[in-house]
C-alpha cells in the first residue's frame, strides 16, 4: 500500500526522525489558517500517490499569505498524472545548504533490507542509478543486529566526508529509518531529500513509504491511511472481498486461480488478438462466495463481453469452483457468455456439476481463450 | 533420484488439523509420502485421519519419529513462527505453503535458517513433487509422471499447467518445484538450477518465471556459463501494466525493471529458448533436446 508524504512523515516522526512540522488542508481557507500558524515562508505540497509532483507544478514555495491562498486554490483539484489533488501539505519552508538521498527497500538478492544513500539528493534517484550508479552507496542490513553504529557512521562519512557533525546526524537518521522500516513493515522507505540548513540542522523534508499489504493484520491503525479516492472502485471492492484484481482496458473478463496462471491467461488473450479486461486471482482458497464476489466485480465493468474461467485445481478444488460458478450464475442476471475450463483436483466432480448448463466448457487453456475471444465478438 | 528429497525424507505437517492442511495431508499420504507426524498446538495426543499422530510441538514429532522435513500450512501470522520452530527442532528441509507472510518476517527468518543449514522452499508456493519419491505440498499427483525432466517455477497453477503438458507428451519429471511468488523466498531459481544441473537423473529442465526482480536473469547467467543440459523457459506477465502488483507480492514491474520483455531478452541472449505460450514449452524442449 502506498501512503502519502504527510502520512509517511507521521510515521517518521513517531520513530524520532527530524521532520519539519506541517499539516494537511483540504481547502484554501484551511491552508491559510495553517500558514498563519507556522509563519512565512511555507511550502504548499500536493498529496498524491505519484512521483514528479514538483515538475507537474504541485509543489510551491510561498512567501506571503496571498501566495498560499493562490497556490492552494490552484493545486487543490489539479490533475497530476491521473491523480486528483484532494489534500495539500502546508509545511514551514527551510533554507537548504545541502541535499542527500537516503532510502531503504527489500533486496530480493541478499534477502535483506538494503540501505541506499547518495550525496546526489533532491533529484530522481532512478536517474542517478541509471547515469551514475557509482554515486549511490549500498549496504545490506543484517536483521540479527540491525543497522549498527559503525555501519551507519561509515555511510554518514561517505556522504559528508570531513564533517563528523553532519555524518552523525545522517547516521542517527538512517538508524531511525531502519527502525521505522522494520516496525511499520514497510517495503520501501525514502527520504529524498534529507537536507542540512545553513545552521547545520538535518531534516527529512520529503518522505515516501510503501507498506507491506501482507502485514496489515498487525497494524490495524494503518487501514485508515488508505486513500480510497486514489483507488479504482472495482479494485477497492476486490480488495475488500480479498481478491487480487487489477483492472485493464479490454473486454475479456478473466477469472483465474493463481497469479502466474492469471498472468499467462492475460498474455494468451493478447496472443490470440483479444484484450483482457482484468487480472483476477481468486487465490488459494475454494470458497464459493469468492467466485460470486469475483463475478460481480468483473460484471460491474460494462465493457466485459465474455467471462473466461481458467481453473487449474491444486489447493482450489474444481468441484468447489464449479459449485461457486453455479451458485453465482443462478443468483445473478448474467447476460454475457461464460467459458469454463476446469482441470486438476476433483476435475471430474467439477465437470459433472456443470453438465447440462448453458456454460461453454473447454479442455485446454488455448481452446478456452480462443472460444472466449470468439464469443466476445 | 530427485533434488532436495530422497527415500530418507520423513515428514511432519504443521497445521495438519486445518482445512487446507488436512485436505492436502490426505493427498500426500495417498501418494505414499512418509508423513509420520502432524503438529497443531493444543491437539497433541490426537490422531489425524486414524493414521498420523498429532503433537503440540515439532520437537515432540522429531524426538518420537526422527522427522527431517516439515510442510507448513499455518496462517500468515504464524508462518514465520512455524518456520523457526521446525528449524530449531532439527528439520533440514522446510516447505512453507502459506500465502501472505509479511516480508519483514521472512527477512528475519533467513539468517536463522542459514546458521542451521536448513533449506526453505517458499513461502507462498505449491511445494514440490518428486514422482515416485514424495509429494510435499499441493501439486496434484494425478498430473505427474516419473521421468527425466526437472521443472522450477515461481507460480503454482501455471506450474501444474506445464507439468500436465509434459506428462501428456510422455515426458516424466524428476522433480516439479514451485519456489513461490514472494519477494523474499528461501530456495531461488539459481539454487534449483544448480541442483538440477548436478542431479544425474535430470536430463533437461524447464524454468517458468514471471515479472518482477531479476532472479531469471541471474539464472540465465549461470546457465550460460555452466549448464550443458537443454533448458527452456517461459515468462508470465507480458501484458502486466507497470507499477501494479499482479497477485504475487513479488510480481511487479517497478521503475522499468523486471519486465517480461527484459527477462526474455536476457534469457535468449544466454541461448535459452523462451516459449510464447505455455503450450509451446514442450515442443520447444523437444526441438532442442536430442535424445
Amino acid at each position: 500500500m502506498n501512503i502519502h508524504e504527510y502520512q509517511a512523515k507521521e510515521i517518521f516522526t513517531s520513530f524520532g526522525l527530524p521532520v519539519p512540522g506541517g499539516n494537511v488542508a483540504t481547502t484554501a481557507d484551511e491552508a491559510v489558517t495553517l500558514a498563519e500558524k507556522y509563519g512565512m515562508p511555507v511550502m504548499v505540497k500536493c498529496q498524491v500517490l505519484t512521483g514528479g509532483r514538483g515538475k507537474a507544478g504541485g509543489i510551491k514555495f510561498c512567501e506571503s499569505i496571498e501566495d498560499v491562498r493562490k497556490n492552494a486554490e490552484a493545486i487543490l483539484g489539479m490533475d497530476i498524472k491521473g491523480h486528483t489533488v484532494h489534500k495539500v501539505l502546508i509545511t514551514p519552508a527551510v533554507d537548504i545548504e545541502s541535499e542527500y538521498y537516503v532510502g531503504m527497500l527489500i533486496d530480493r538478492n541478499t534477502k535483506r533490507v538494503l540501505l541506499m544513500a547518495s550525496a546526489e539528493g533532491g533529484v530522481e534517484i532512478e536517474q542517478v542509478a541509471k547515469d551514475t550508479p557509482e554515486l549511490i552507496f549500498k549496504a545490506p542490513i543484517d536483521p540479527r543486529y540491525g543497522l549498527l553504529d559503525h555501519e551507519a557512521m561509515d555511510m554518514g562519512m561517505r556522504l559528508c566526508p570531513g564533517d563528523v557533525k553532519k555524518a552523525r546526524q545522517l547516521a542517527a537518521s538512517m538508524q531511525k529509518l531502519y527502525q521505522a522500516f522494520v516496525h511499520s513493515d514497510a517495503s520501501l522507505a525514502e527520504i529524498n531529500p534529507f537536507i542540512f540548513t545553513p545552521e547545520g540542522k538535518g531534516l527529512a523534508i520529503d518522505a515516501k513509504v510503501n507498506l507491506d499489504d501482507n502485514a496489515m493484520f498487525r497494524h490495524p491503525g494503518y487501514e485508515a491511511l488508505r486513500d480510497l479516492d486514489a483507488e479504482d472502485a472495482s479494485e477497492r471492492t476486490a480488495r475488500e472481498a480479498e481478491l487480487s484484481f487489477v483492472k485493464l482496458e479490454g473486454n475479456v473478463g478473466c477469472l483465474v486461480n493463481g497469479a502466474g496462471l492469471a498472468m499467462a491467461t492475460m498474455d494468451l488473450v493478447k496472443y490470440y488478438g483479444g484484450q483482457p479486461a482484468n487480472f483476477l486471482d481468486i487465490g488459494g482458497s475454494s470458497n464459493p462466495q469468492k467466485v460470486v464476489n469475483a463475478l460481480e466485480i468483473i460484471l460491474s465493468d460494462k465493457a466485459v463481453k465474455v467471462i473466461l474461467f481458467n481453473i487449474f485445481g491444486g489447493i482450489t478444488r474444481c468441484d468447489d469452483v464449479a459449485q461457486g460458478i453455479l451458485t453465482a450464475t443462478e443468483s445473478m442476471d448474467i447476460n454475457v457468455p461464460i467459458v469454463v475450463r476446469l482441470t486438476g483436483t476433483n476435475e471430474a466432480e467439477g465437470r459433472a456439476l456443470l453438465e447440462g448448463t448453458k456454460l461453454h466448457p473447454a479442455e485446454t487453456m488455448d481452446e478456452a481463450v480462443e472460444k472466449a475471444i470468439e464469443l466476445a465478438g | 533420484m530427485a533434488i532436495f528429497v530422497d527415500d530418507s525424507t520423513k515428514v511432519v505437517v504443521q497445521g495438519i488439523t486445518g482445512r487446507d492442511g488436512g485436505f492436502h495431508t490426505k493427498e500426500m499420504l495417498e501418494y505414499g509420502t512418509k508423513i509420520v507426524a502432524g503438529v497443531t498446538p493444543g491437539r497433541g495426543g490426537q490422531t489425524f485421519d486414524d493414521k498420523v499422530p498429532v503433537y503440540d510441538t515439532v520437537k515432540d514429532a522429531v524426538s518420537e519419529h526422527g522427522v527431517n522435513t516439515s510442510v507448513i500450512f499455518v496462517p500468515p501470522f504464524g508462518a514465520a513462527g512455524a518456520i523457526y520452530e521446525a528449524a530449531d527442532a532439527g528439520c533440514k528441509l522446510i516447505i512453507c505453503i502459506t500465502e501472505g507472510v509479511p516480508t519483514v518476517d521472512m527477512v528475519k527468518v533467513m539468517p536463522y535458517l542459514e546458521e542451521r543449514g536448513v533449506r526453505l522452499i517458499g513461502p507462498n508456493c505449491p511445494g514440490m513433487l518428486a514422482p515416485g519419491i514424495a509429494k510435499l505440498g499441493i501439486l496434484p499427483a494425478s498430473i505427474v509422471k516419473e521421468g527425466p525432466v526437472g521443472l522450477v517455477s515461481r507460480s503454482g497453477t501455471l506450474t501444474y499447467e506445464v507439468v500436465y503438458q509434459l506428462t501428456a507428451a510422455g515426458l516424466g519429471q524428476t522433480t516439479c518445484l514451485g519456489i513461490g511468488g514472494d519477494p523474499v523466498i528461501g530456495t531461488t531459481f539459481l539454487d534449483s538450477i544448480k541442483a538440477f544441473n548436478e542431479d544425474p537423473k535430470t536430463e533437461a529442465f524447464v524454468m517458468i518465471g514471471e515479472i518482477g526482480g531479476d532472479a531469471e536473469e541471474q539464472a540465465a547467467e549461470y546457465i550460460k556459463a555452466n549448464v550443458k543440459k537443454p533448458v527452456v523457459s517461459f515468462i508470465a506477465g507480458q501484458t502486466a501494466p507497470p507499477g501494479k502488483r499482479m497477485g504475487h507480492a513479488g510480481a511487479i514491474v517497478s521503475g522499468g525493471t523486471g519486465t517480461a520483455a527484459e527477462k526474455r531478452k536476457v534469457l535468449e541472449a544466454a541461448g535459452i529458448p523462451v516459449a510464447d505460450r505455455p503450450m509451446d514449452i514442450v515442443p520447444k524442449l523437444q526441438e532442442i533436446w536430442k535424445r
